[in-house]
């Protein structure tokens, strides 16, 4: 491996404040039944910042102001107008990108690299585009009049947390809904920047409220009787408790979900190539992806030479200091996550998998997982059968075609799929069988705002993204 | 004490992203203000520079276009007292810039709305995609001077195409002060050209100009020649949008048909099989 002289991106942009309030109906207000909890950098465990936990009645007077904007303000507003507000959203979004980059990377852990050029980018593209659907819903293919559902609760994870907060409220706020929005209890910084963002844009109070907790502060989001529109990212337990507790309601949900997703390579693709993806797959975002190319599916006559080529690239991974900017793979998002990270990976150790890391320094303090591969692995297996959301990657082989669609689809997730070979027809016909929402071709991870993404099965239902994402927050 | 003497500001054309006088030296009297005269020769500059800005423009993404388009609103809001002054009332102003943001917002959804896939009988992907049709040559209508401008222009080159527009022949000072304005947009030089003066000289080198892909007649008023246009346009088949009619309501929502007819669409057949 190269040396490489740290090149730390400056913290100095970032102004933190020691404590955090609920941001609701406009302003930041202390917790009324909730207490506090503490959101920790993972790279050094340093505390962050003390951030308030909505309570049952916070969560209430959260949504009543949200109800209160939708009927008198929100949802009477022309299409031109909301499009104006988030069109000033994303711009300045674009203007304090860097500071919000940071931040993230801190609260989250994931390189710099990544949150600069990969999420902040697409956080803005995601407020730019659908500020332009708010003023032409009658073109969206819904109807000549699509109404708006009216307060929308929304849960969204840790691992993209800005990005998944703008999938949220950027369609919503389009179609003319007004949101309260919970963020993950362990990134929770950069929904109270943007709660200041909307103040600098002068949205209307309550329009967007900001409450912030853990599972009890979400459930009772999600169960406020006064609530219409319920979207979830996150795993698919909580999914799943999600659609019991919603039954018999008239609330409209949209879920997003687990994944296990098979990166199939033929025999005929690009190696080098191949590999790149496999790599970025696997290893983007610390493989904190509910996306994530978890499952290899390798055409055996060459497998040897894939895996040979993708361990002498996992050897070139620069695992450590998020704001470094040479880093590849930051901090695992907690110690929970890395727990479980450790209690899957010795399970597949322990049914009899190979394990692989490349030789790997790890710092001393916060939390960190080397990137590691199984090979040997069955379809039996834990580390191929249950969601990891960590750096490793399950290593599978098949012989024909047919095989490798019926191991890809040998899954209760449907969220997204790789293929890897020279052949279009072939990308075609494997695409049409997989059983998945997104299908990359040649690539993977890709995002894009203008494109629907979802999963089949239980990785959730509904899209978020393009126009098919309007549907979730339409009245359709 | 003597007061002050204003810089006068001189009214040019607007070719490849600068702004020359007419080559023919000429200028017309309109609005107590000399504006260029274009000349036939004029014309075929500013189809020279169109099409020399199609490859890039066409080729950036949708989602860079609406970005370009969103700030040549944000310019315009910036410069809303100048087109009051030049007699453009305060309504049809803050009209035109809404306008301006709606056609930002349709870069990177119209392919959504107005292509998709098909589904032939047969092992076959196929999708229809709508591409630019390439140099528009657009007639501007004579009012409303900015709305109307506006409302030619947006649409015309959201979806990539470039323009050459003959403004308004007696109201040109909104058009020349819309060239300012799209200057300071970062839109790439000769996307939009505009051309001041007479119609009945540079609509006919336009519409017979065998290097424009279309031209959209919506401001030529005589119904003669429109018609000649029209014939002229029929030679290397100009996709055409016909005059609007005289009692055309500039303020009611403008549909994707302007659009649709400045596009070719694309269709891609791909076998599907192992």
């Amino acid at each position: 491996m190269f040396e490489y002289a740290p090149a730390p991106e400056s913290r100095s942009v970032v102004d933190l404040k020691p404590s955090y309030g609920l941001f609701i109906d406009g302003t930041f207000v202390d917790p009324t039944d909730g207490g506090s909890f503490k959101s920790v950098n993972p790279a050094s465990e340093e505390v962050l910042a003390e951030i308030a936990e909505g309570g049952g009645q916070d969560v209430d007077r959260a949504v009543r102001a949200a109800r209160r904007a939708y009927d008198e303000v929100w949802g009477p507003m022309p299409g031109r107008d909301r499009a104006k507000y988030l069109f000033r959203i994303a711009r300045i979004v674009q203007e304090r990108s860097r500071e919000l980059a940071v931040l993230e990377s801190l609260d989250n852990g994931k390189p710099i690299r990544e949150s600069r050029d990969v999420d902040l980018p697409l956080v803005a593209a995601h407020f730019f585009y659908y500020a332009g659907w708010a003023d032409k819903l009658e073109h969206a293919g819904f109807g000549p009049d699509p109404r708006p559902v009216g307060v929308a609760a929304q849960v969204i994870p840790w691992n993209f947390p800005l990005l998944m907060l703008a999938w949220k409220i950027a369609p919503a706020l389009a179609a003319g809904n007004t949101v309260v929005l919970k963020p993950a209890e362990t990134t929770p910084l950069t929904a109270l920047l943007f709660a200041e963002i909307c103040q600098q844009a002068d949205l209307p109070p309550g329009v967007v409220n900001i409450v912030t907790g853990a599972g009890d502060t979400g459930r009772a989001l999600v169960e406020h009787p006064g609530v219409d529109k319920v979207a979830f990212t996150g795993s698919t337990d909580v999914g799943r408790a999600i659609a019991r507790s919603v039954a018999g309601t008239r609330k409209k949900v949209t879920l997003e979900l687990g994944g296990k997703a098979a990166n199939i390579v033929f025999d005929d693709a690009p190696i080098d190539q191949a590999v790149e993806g496999i790599v970025n797959g696997i290893f983007f975002n610390q493989g904190h992806v509910c996306c994530a190319g978890s499952r290899l599916l390798v055409q055996e006559n060459v497998a040897d030479r894939v895996l040979e080529s993708l361990k002498r690239r996992m050897a070139q991974l620069r695992v450590g200091d998020p704001l470094d900017k040479n880093t590849d793979i930051g901090a695992i998002n907690s110690a929970a996550q890395l727990a479980r990270i450790r209690e899957l990976s010795d399970a597949g150790a322990a049914e009899g998998a190979e394990r692989w890391s490349p030789p790997c320094e790890l710092p001393d303090r916060g939390f960190w997982f080397a990137p590691t591969i199984f090979t040997g692995v069955t379809q039996a297996h834990r580390i191929a059968r249950e969601e990891i959301f960590g750096p490793v990657l399950s290593v599978l082989t098949f012989r024909t075609p047919a095989e490798a669609v019926e191991k890809a689809n040998n899954t209760p997730y449907g969220l997204s799929a790789g293929i890897w070979t020279d052949k279009g027809s072939r990308i075609l016909w494997t695409a049409d069988r997989l059983r998945a929402g997104v299908v990359w071709a040649n690539t993977f991870n890709k995002f894009d705002p203008t494109s629907p993404f979802g999963g089949y099965k239980e990785s959730g239902y509904g899209r978020e993204g393009g126009r098919h994402g309007l549907e979730g927050y339409l009245n359709v | 004490m003597s007061e002050r003497v204003a810089v006068r500001k001189t009214y040019k054309l607007f070719i490849g992203g600068k702004f020359p006088r007419s080559e023919s030296g000429r200028s017309y009297l309109v609005q107590d203000t000399n504006v260029s005269l274009a000349s036939r020769k004029d014309a075929r500059d500013a189809v020279v520079a169109a099409r020399a800005a199609v490859k890039g423009w066409a080729g950036a993404t949708a989602y860079n276009r609406g970005q370009i388009l969103y700030r040549v609103a944000e310019m315009l809001e910036g410069r809303r007292e100048q087109f009051v002054a030049l007699g453009v009332p305060t309504g049809e102003v803050d009209a035109a810039i809404d306008r301006w943001v709606w056609y930002a917002g349709w870069a990177d959804k119209l392919a959504q709305v107005y292509g998709g896939a098909n589904p032939v009988a047969g092992p076959y992907f196929n999708l229809s995609a709508p591409e630019p049709t390439g140099v528009v040559a657009v007639v501007a209508p004579e009012s409303p001077s900015l709305l109307g401008l506006v409302s030619v222009i947006a649409p015309a080159i959201v979806t990539g195409n470039t323009v050459v527009v003959a403004a308004s022949p007696s109201a040109p000072l909104a058009a020349v002060t819309l060239a300012e304005v799209l200057a300071t947009s970062d839109l790439p030089g000769g996307v939009v050209n505009i051309l001041t003066g007479r119609i009945g000289e540079t609509a006919p080198t336009l519409a017979s100009h065998m290097d424009v892909n279309a031209i959209d007649l919506t401001g030529v008023t005589d119904a003669e020649l429109a018609a000649d246009l029209e014939v002229k346009a029929a030679e290397n088949l100009k996709r055409v949008l016909r005059p609007a009619p005289a009692d055309h309501d500039w303020t009611a929502d403008p549909g994707i048909t302007r659009m649709t007819t400045l596009l070719e669409t694309k269709t891609v057949w791909h076998p599907k099989g192992v």
